[in-house]
């Protein structure tokens, strides 16, 4: 796209751009973490993702006061205006990310002295790294408006909401098996739920791309796999 | 897009895919030449009735001169040659025994700067009716200038000094003169040309609502080069670039997605 007239028009644009870019490289950061802190059951690792989500939570700020800053300064209009609209959107994805990778750090605090089954954290740690790849393919789409590459990532989240079911699935079975599981595989299943909600999140941020790049809306129904609402013990047992 | 009622035009074989439902103003393949000088080339557009259209574009596009053939006002300029087809209501505009007079009876026009006539605020908008014989006494020239005051939103304004020179008002009243002027004779179409662009922002807003209120009766089309004007008051926008209609249609979707690059780059504060 060729510049405005107005260079510091695209000063603000650009300035909104790296903002979003440092938010995403912060959020990867703390979903990482927290899945390593998780395998290593490493409670210091994991305050260090709690304390990291302050930045997180200002950056988000200083996008949305400068993204209403241009609307009013500059009256942006088709394309601009999808840019600065994107912006927020994305910022207030980014931002949930990281509440919930914090939240995900915290069960890890919690469960840091509790016996645990390696296995199941095995399951917990794939559906983390598909979770990783997806945001990070959504970045690199954001960054490079790439509707195609978001579109892909916005197809592939059904992967992941298929293995979340699995992993309810496998926790319920543990704790039937026996009741000392229970406090340790009810964070992991939060911790899961985290995780497959960031997941979500990519697919919010995928929608906004096709939108800031087609100025159409997305409106068909995203491919769902989470079965896990109508899962029962019974399920379970069969 | 819904489907639409044919329009019968010779030579306009397939409808173009921005036909509008209840075209008040239909253009085919207008072209203006100023001497040596092509100014526009193969307009067509239609005007739906009872909406605003705006014409939008950089200076020397083409969209005031287009405005200008609406009502035959490029007539005074000896150079100009306009060809093509416009209609008003099915009827050719150009044709040779259309009185001209009573076609800008139907199509009025209000102008950049505002213009009373160096009379009373009465005489300014008596005047129409008056040479048009559209009052049969003074009674009823008094009921049509009031009526005008009063849809043009400077009645309450103007009704102790409708002796004061139309001239001593403000410039944002001077202009609702204008516009009450051109409502008097009771037109179908008003054209504007860029008519709050010598008023201040207070000004602008009021006539920018009369324009909202005056869509109820009458088919609008403005010119303006404030995009953000177009984009509040229109329904439809053309855009126009180097004498050529670039894009046209509901406006919304010319400020959120316009399809083609140079209206884009227009609209966006990119053109080099």
């Amino acid at each position: 796209m060729s510049e405005h007239i107005v260079s510091s028009f695209d000063t603000d644009l650009d300035t909104l751009r790296s903002k979003i870019a440092e938010m995403g490289g912060i959020a990867e950061k703390m979903l990482g973490d927290a899945t390593l802190a998780l395998v290593r059951r490493d409670a210091a690792l994991a305050q260090t993702i709690i304390a990291a989500d302050a930045r997180l939570d200002a950056l988000q700020r200083d996008i949305e006061e400068r993204a209403i800053l241009t609307i009013a300064r500059r009256q942006p209009m088709a394309v601009d205006l999808r840019e600065v609209v994107s912006a927020i959107r994305v910022a207030g994805d980014l931002e949930r990310i990281g509440d919930l990778a914090k939240n995900t750090a915290k069960r890890v605090v919690a469960i840091s002295g509790e016996l645990q089954p390696p296995k199941i954290v095995g399951g917990v740690q794939h559906m983390s790294d598909l979770v990783q790849a997806q945001l990070k393919d959504v970045l690199d789409a954001y960054a490079q408006r790439d509707d195609q590459r978001a579109m892909d990532v916005w197809q592939r989240d059904e992967r992941i909401d298929a293995l979340y079911t699995s992993i309810f699935r496998e926790l319920l079975t543990y704790m039937m098996e026996d009741p000392r599981n229970i406090t340790f595989c009810t964070h992991l299943l939060f911790l899961a739920k985290n995780i497959e909600r960031i997941g979500d999140h990519t697919t919010n941020v995928a929608e906004t791309i096709h939108y800031l790049v087609t100025g159409v809306a997305l409106s068909v129904e995203r491919p769902k796999g989470d079965k896990s609402s109508f899962t029962t013990t019974e399920a379970v047992d069969k | 897009m819904t489907t639409m009622p044919q329009i019968d035009l010779a030579g306009a074989g397939v409808q173009p895919a921005t036909a509008v439902a209840k075209p008040k103003v239909v253009a085919r393949d207008v072209n203006v030449h100023y001497g040596e000088k092509h100014a526009l080339h193969n307009v067509s557009i239609d005007i739906p009735e009872q909406a605003v259209t705006a014409f939008i574009g950089p200076s020397g596009c083409g969209k005031s001169t287009f405005l200008r053939c609406i009502n035959r006002m490029n007539d005074t300029i000896a150079s100009c040659r306009v060809t093509g087809r416009i209609e008003l209501d099915g009827e050719d505009i150009y044709d040779r025994s259309l009185d001209v007079v009573q076609l800008r009876a139907r199509v009025g026009m209000v102008f950049q700067k505002p213009n009373p006539f160096p009379k009373s605020i009465y005489e300014n908008v008596a005047y129409g009716p008056r040479i048009h014989g559209l009052a049969q006494s003074k009674a009823e020239l008094d009921e049509i200038v009031e009526r005008s005051l009063k849809r043009a939103s400077l009645f309450e304004e103007v009704k102790d000094r409708l002796d004061a020179p139309g001239t001593g008002l403000s410039g944002g009243q001077q202009q609702r003169l204008c516009i009450a002027r051109a409502i008097a004779v009771s037109p179908e179409v008003i054209l504007m040309d860029e008519p709050c662009s010598a008023l201040d922002p207070i000004a602008t807003a009021r006539i920018e609502e009369l324009i909202d209120e005056l869509r109820e009766n009458y088919t609008i089309v403005i010119v303006t080069h404030s995009m953000q004007q177009a984009a509040r008051v229109s329904q439809r926008t053309a855009f126009f670039h180097l004498g050529k209609l670039v894009e046209q249609g509901p406006t919304e979707h010319i400020f959120t997605t316009p399809e083609d690059k140079r209206t884009q780059d227009y609209i966006t504060g990119r053109f080099g």
